[in-house]
């Protein structure tokens, strides 16, 4: 059973979300629409509802992070669970606990949901396999797997924006070999029928048989960006350049960072997106970045509605009787 | 089944003499999704209320999520005004447990404070499982556990009495 299976139950619907891979247009659009009825949340008054009252999260994070995991918290507090963060890099692993012990620990505190971020692929899914039934387990990123959280959180920001997604041409642009980001972007992507999907990056940072996944490759933003009406910058990560991956970070600038004039060659109306943390100067320049064109807060924002509306889809599942009415 | 919008006409007229032996000049209307909107929407014209109307989806406010989930059909809740000292005529088609009403409330005392909240209903259908009773009532109707009632629509309006199986 891989994870696509795993985190649906016999009546196809979501018990984790582990990937977006696998999963149906309407699993998407669902989690999507219930965003849409979330996101006024935070404007009101009071920024909580009490879906998930007396529900307890866990932010499992076994990788640093400080986005993912605020949003996440801030997403299970405005749906009244409480909340346990867990920084296991700095915790049990170090006195040699193994995953499974440290999972066992946290199930007996009676938890309802495991937050996962791991360095390595597939742990989200261990997890999953591994806990109480009751449990639910959302993957916030594992290894170059996948981070599906921010790849709705993506499609959430470019519907909002640009919900016509079969005349859409989206670039992605940068470290698409390393990103899980990426790879769970082009899936999600492919399953709401987008109509092009291009990545733009040398070759060394290209995963083998890129094309089997969905999208156009070009080497050149001179030409990949051309006439794109969304562009999505990676980070690109440091430690990639001492692996001799790529030249320095300013000859990297030179060729790839999206800049003013880059931008150009995109539609006139084109949104800049970014799953952040940006470098600037290194894959996009700081006036594209605060420019008129950039949604990159905006997608920080819309984090907490996207991922309300998946764990309360997916608490709900749990609750509800396998062959309840849907 | 029988059509609604003579119902709705029955309650307009308690409507507005309550409002105006409580001395309230500028009433909001809420209609609770889906069949309160649209209930909402008709007294709204008929009382010839200038201020927009609010709507309220309870889906996340539901007292048995723990049991059916999260609803596929849930909609944003929009109340296009300030809370705080208004005072509020929620709308629902049909009053039943009152659990509905209840939800209603918690979410609107989410927004703000409002001076006060009135009931307006197409129908009380009784079986009240907590202390909640509508100020204005279109018709009660008397049903058997096993039958149900629903208000379809927008375009006719019309309340539809089934029989359900249990």
């Amino acid at each position: 059973m891989s994870a696509t299976h795993i985190q649906l139950d016999s009546h196809g619907r979501l018990l984790h979300f582990l990937t977006v891979e696998g999963l149906t247009r309407r699993h998407l659009t669902d989690i999507l629409d219930t965003a849409e009825s979330l996101r006024g949340v935070a404007e009101r008054r009071v920024k909580k509802l009490p879906t998930l009252h007396g529900k307890t999260v866990v932010n499992l994070f076994f990788e640093a992070s400080t986005r993912t995991r605020t949003t996440f918290e801030l997403a299970a507090k405005r749906l009244s669970a409480d909340v346990l963060n867990l920084n296991i890099a700095t915790s049990s692993a170090v006195k040699g606990e193994s995953l499974l012990d440290t999972l066992r620990n946290i199930e007996a505190m009676q938890c309802d949901m495991f937050v996962v971020r791991h360095e390595q692929s597939g742990a989200a899914e261990f997890i999953a396999r591994h806990v109480k039934p009751h449990i639910a387990v959302l993957n916030a990123g594992d290894g170059r797997h996948a981070h599906p959280t921010q790849a709705m959180l993506d499609m959430f920001t470019i519907r909002r924006h640009k919900p016509d997604f079969p005349h859409l041409q989206i670039a992605i642009v940068g470290d698409i070999l390393h990103s899980r980001v990426a790879r769970s972007l082009i899936h999600a992507l492919n399953i709401l029928g987008a109509g092009e999907i291009r990545v733009i990056a040398p070759r060394t940072l290209l995963p083998a048989q890129v094309e089997t996944l969905g999208a156009r490759v070009f080497y050149d933003p001179g030409q990949g960006l051309r006439d794109v009406d969304v562009v999505v910058m990676l980070r690109l990560q440091k430690e990639r350049m001492e692996r001799a991956l790529l030249p320095t970070e300013q000859e990297f600038f030179q060729r790839y960072g999206l800049t003013e004039d880059r931008l150009a060659l995109a539609k006139p109306d084109a949104i800049v997106m970014h799953p952040g943390p940006i470098n600037r100067g290194v894959e996009i320049d700081s006036r594209v970045a605060d420019g008129p064109r950039s949604v990159i807060l905006e997608q920080v924002t819309n984090g907490i509605a996207v991922r309300m509306a998946i764990m309360s889809i997916t608490l709900g599942n749990h609750a509800r009787p396998a062959g309840g009415t849907v | 089944m029988r059509d609604a919008e003579s119902l709705i006409e029955a309650m307009a007229d308690p409507l507005r003499d309550l409002l105006a032996a409580r001395g309230i000049a500028e009433p909001v209307l809420v209609g609770i999704h889906t069949g309160g909107v649209w209930i909402a929407e008709r007294l709204r014209q008929r009382l010839g209320i200038a201020a927009p109307l609010g709507q309220l989806d309870i889906s996340f406010y539901r007292d048995d999520f723990s049991r059916i989930g999260v609803n596929r059909q849930v909609r944003p809740s929009e109340l296009p005004f300030d809370v705080d000292g208004r005072h509020l005529v929620l709308v629902d088609d049909v009053l039943n447990t009152g659990r509905t009403v209840r939800a209603a409330l918690n979410e609107l005392f989410d927004y703000g404070r409002p001076a006060s909240v009135l009931l307006a209903v197409l129908v009380d259908r009784g079986g009240r499982q907590l202390p909640i009773e509508a100020n204005v009532v279109g018709a009660r109707l008397k049903l058997m556990a096993d039958q149900e009632v629903q208000l379809t629509g927008p375009e006719p309006l019309q309340l539809v009495i089934q029989q359900i199986t249990l």
